[in-house]
C-alpha cells in the first residue's frame, strides 16, 4: 500500500496552490468521520446525560450519578468485567491450542477434503446459534456445566474456531516453505524446524487471531445467555438487560467498557495482521 | 508416519471439538425441526411458514441488501487506499474506515439505537443543518436502521481483508493501465477488483452468515414485525417454550446460508482448477 505520490512529479513542480480536489474529498471524509464518530460521540453523551427527552439536541443535565450506581458495590458492573476479561482470556489459550496444529496441517501438509475441512470451521458462524445453544445448554445442564465458567468457555471456544484457524492456516502458509526445509537440511528435527522457525515467523499472524478470538468472546452474547446467566454475568448481558429495562445511560456505559478494549486492538491490529497474510485468509 | 495421517490427528481435536460441540446440537436441533408431539412430520414448518414468511423474506432481503452495500463500501475504500493518488487523504482514510471494525455487534446496536433514534444526533444534525425541520424527523429504528448497523460493523472488516489483497498485488500492470491513459475507476473495475475477487467473495460469505446469526442487532434496534428470522426464534423460545418452530426456523436459515457458502466452494473449487 505504497503511496502514489512518486508516480505524479509533475504536481513537485508546480507552485504551491490551493488542491480543489480537497473539496470533495474533504466532503467525503467528513461525511465518514461523522457517521463512524457520531453515533460514538451519541454514546459517550449518553453516558453523563441526567435528563435528555426529545426535542432538545443535547442532554439538558450532566452528571456521573448513572456512573457511581454501575460502579457501586450493589451494581454488577465489575463483576461483569472481570468474568468477561477471564472468560475471553481462557477462550483464548484453548482456542489457540486447538488451532495451532489445526492451521499448521492445513497450510502445509496434504489433507484429504481440505475444503471441507475449512468449511467445517465456518458452521458455527453459519447457523442462527439460538437453537444451537438451546441444545447445547440442555446437554451442558446433564454433565453439570451449566451456569459455569467452563461451560462458557467452551461455547466460546466453539465460536471462535473460525477465526483462530483460517487466520492460522493463512499466517502458515505465508511462511517461507523454504526456510523450514534449510532447517531440516542442516539437521534440525520437523519438531524442532517447527518451533524454532515457523512458530516464530507465523507469531504475528497467530496473535492476529489471538485477537480476533479474544474480541469474539467478548462479543459473544447469545451463547453467554443459555450457557452462562443467571450464575456467570458478562458486560453483553449486563449491558443488553439494563437496554430492554429502558436505562440508556447504564447501557451506555456498560457499552463504553466493551468498546475501550475492541478500540485499544484496532490500533495495534496493523502490527499483526501484514498483507501477505490478509490475502491468504481463506484459500 | 504418513503426511495424510499427521495432517488428520493435527486437525482432529479442533474437529472434534466443533462435532462434539456444535454439529451435534445442531444434528438434535434439526431433528427437533421435523418432530412434532412426539412424532415426526412437517408440521413445525407448515407452522413457521404460516407465521413467519414474511420475517424469513424479510430477512433474505435486509441480509442480500447489506451484503450488496457492504461490498461496494469495501472496494470503494480500498480502491482508494490502493489508488488514491493524495497520500495524506489516503493516510486519513486508512486512519478512519477502521473504527467500527472490532465494536462488538451488542455494543453497535446499543450505539446506534441511539444514533438513529428520533431524538438521536443523526436527525439532531440534520435539524442544526437546516435539512430537516424538528416536526419531519422520524426514527430511522426498523429496516433501515439493521441495514445500517450491519454495514456499519461489516463493512470496515470487508474493507481489511480487500485492500490486504490490493496491498499485494503486482503494481506493474496498474502502472502500465495508468501510463496507457486508463482512469482510476476503470483500473479499480477491470484490474483490481478481479484479481481479489476471492478475498471478496470470503469477507462478504463470512458477512452474510454472520449476519444471518445476529441476535442483538434485530432486537435492540426493531423488534417489531417485520423482524429478522433470530428474533423470531428468541420469542418462540422465550414467550412458548416452542422448540419445534424454533428448531424449523433455525433450518431455513441454515438452508440459506447453505447456499450462500455453496457459491464459496464453487469459487474455490474453479480457482483451484
Amino acid at each position: 500500500m505504497t503511496s502514489l505520490a512518486t508516480t505524479t512529479p509533475a504536481t513537485g513542480r508546480r507552485l504551491p496552490r490551493i488542491d480543489l480536489w480537497w473539496l470533495p474529498r474533504g466532503l467525503v471524509l467528513g461525511l465518514l468521520a461523522f457517521i463512524i464518530f457520531g453515533p460514538l460521540t451519541n454514546l459517550v453523551l449518553w453516558t453523563v446525560a441526567e435528563r435528555w427527552y426529545f426535542p432538545h439536541a443535547l442532554p439538558l443535565e450532566y452528571g456521573f450519578s448513572y456512573w457511581q450506581r454501575v460502579f457501586s458495590p450493589r451494581g454488577n458492573a465489575m463483576e461483569s468485567l472481570a468474568n468477561s476479561v477471564f472468560v475471553a482470556t481462557l477462550t483464548v489459550i484453548v482456542a489457540l491450542a486447538l488451532a495451532v496444529p489445526a492451521g499448521y496441517a492445513l497450510a502445509r501438509l496434504r489433507l484429504p477434503l481440505r475444503s471441507l475441512i475449512l468449511i467445517a470451521f465456518l458452521i458455527p458462524q453459519a447457523f442462527p446459534n439460538l437453537p444451537v445453544y438451546v441444545n447445547i445448554a440442555r446437554l451442558f445442564y446433564g454433565l453439570g456445566l451449566n451456569g459455569t465458567i467452563p461451560g462458557v468457555v467452551l461455547v466460546h471456544v466453539t465460536h471462535g474456531l473460525v477465526y483462530a484457524v483460517w487466520i492460522a492456516t493463512a499466517a502458515f502458509s505465508a511462511v517461507d516453505r523454504e526456510l523450514e526445509e534449510a532447517a531440516r537440511s542442516i539437521g534440525a528435527s520437523a519438531l524442532r524446524a517447527f518451533r524454532d522457525v515457523t512458530l516464530p515467523l507465523a507469531a504475528p499472524g497467530l496473535m492476529a487471531s489471538a485477537i480476533f478470538v479474544f474480541l469474539e468472546s467478548l462479543d459473544e452474547f447469545t451463547g453467554s445467555f443459555f450457557v452462562g446467566a443467571p450464575d456467570v454475568n458478562l458486560l453483553p448481558l449486563l449491558l443488553y438487560t439494563a437496554g430492554a429495562g429502558g436505562n440508556y445511560q447504564i447501557a451506555s456505559i456498560t457499552a463504553l467498557l466493551l468498546l475501550v478494549p475492541s478500540i485499544a486492538f484496532m490500533l495495534v491490529v496493523e502490527r499483526f495482521l501484514k498483507a501477505d497474510v490478509l490475502s491468504r485468509v481463506g484459500h | 508416519m504418513s503426511k495424510r495421517l499427521l495432517g488428520l490427528i493435527l486437525v482432529l481435536p479442533a474437529l472434534a471439538t466443533i462435532t462434539l460441540l456444535f454439529i451435534v446440537p445442531l444434528a438434535a436441533s434439526v431433528v427437533g425441526a421435523f418432530e412434532v408431539e412426539g412424532r415426526y412430520g412437517l408440521g413445525n414448518f407448515d407452522k413457521a411458514f404460516a407465521l413467519y414468511s414474511q420475517d424469513i423474506l424479510f430477512t433474505v432481503v435486509i441480509v442480500s441488501l447489506s451484503t450488496a452495500i457492504i461490498g461496494l463500501v469495501a472496494i470503494a475504500i480500498g480502491g482508494y487506499l490502493t489508488l488514491g493518488e493524495n497520500p495524506v487523504a489516503v493516510a486519513i482514510l486508512r486512519w478512519l474506515y477502521r473504527w467500527p471494525l472490532f465494536i462488538p455487534f451488542i455494543v453497535v446496536g446499543q450505539v446506534l439505537r441511539t444514533f438513529l433514534a428520533k431524538n438521536g444526533m443523526m436527525n439532531n444534525t440534520l435539524v442544526s443543518l437546516g435539512i430537516l425541520t424538528p416536526l419531519e424527523t422520524t426514527s430511522f429504528l426498523d429496516w433501515r436502521g439493521i441495514v445500517i448497523a450491519f454495514v456499519w460493523k461489516q463493512a470496515p472488516f470487508v474493507a481489511l481483508l480487500v485492500s490486504g489483497a490490493m496491498a499485494s498485488l503486482d503494481r506493474g500492470t496498474i502502472e502500465a493501465a495508468r501510463n496507457l491513459g486508463a482512469s482510476r475507476l476503470r483500473i479499480l473495475i477491470e484490474i483490481v477488483v478481479p484479481q481479489v475477487a476471492t478475498t471478496l467473495i470470503v469477507g462478504l460469505v463470512l458477512s452474510f452468515v454472520t449476519m444471518m446469526s445476529v441476535l442483538s442487532v434485530p432486537l435492540m434496534i426493531n423488534a417489531q414485525s417485520p423482524t429478522m428470522i433470530t428474533a423470531d426464534i428468541a420469542f418462540r423460545l422465550n414467550a412458548y417454550r416452542d422448540y419445534g418452530v424454533a428448531n424449523a426456523l433455525g433450518l431455513i436459515s441454515l438452508l440459506i446460508t447453505a447456499s450462500v457458502a455453496w457459491i464459496y466452494l464453487r469459487h474455490n473449487v474453479r480457482s483451484r482448477a
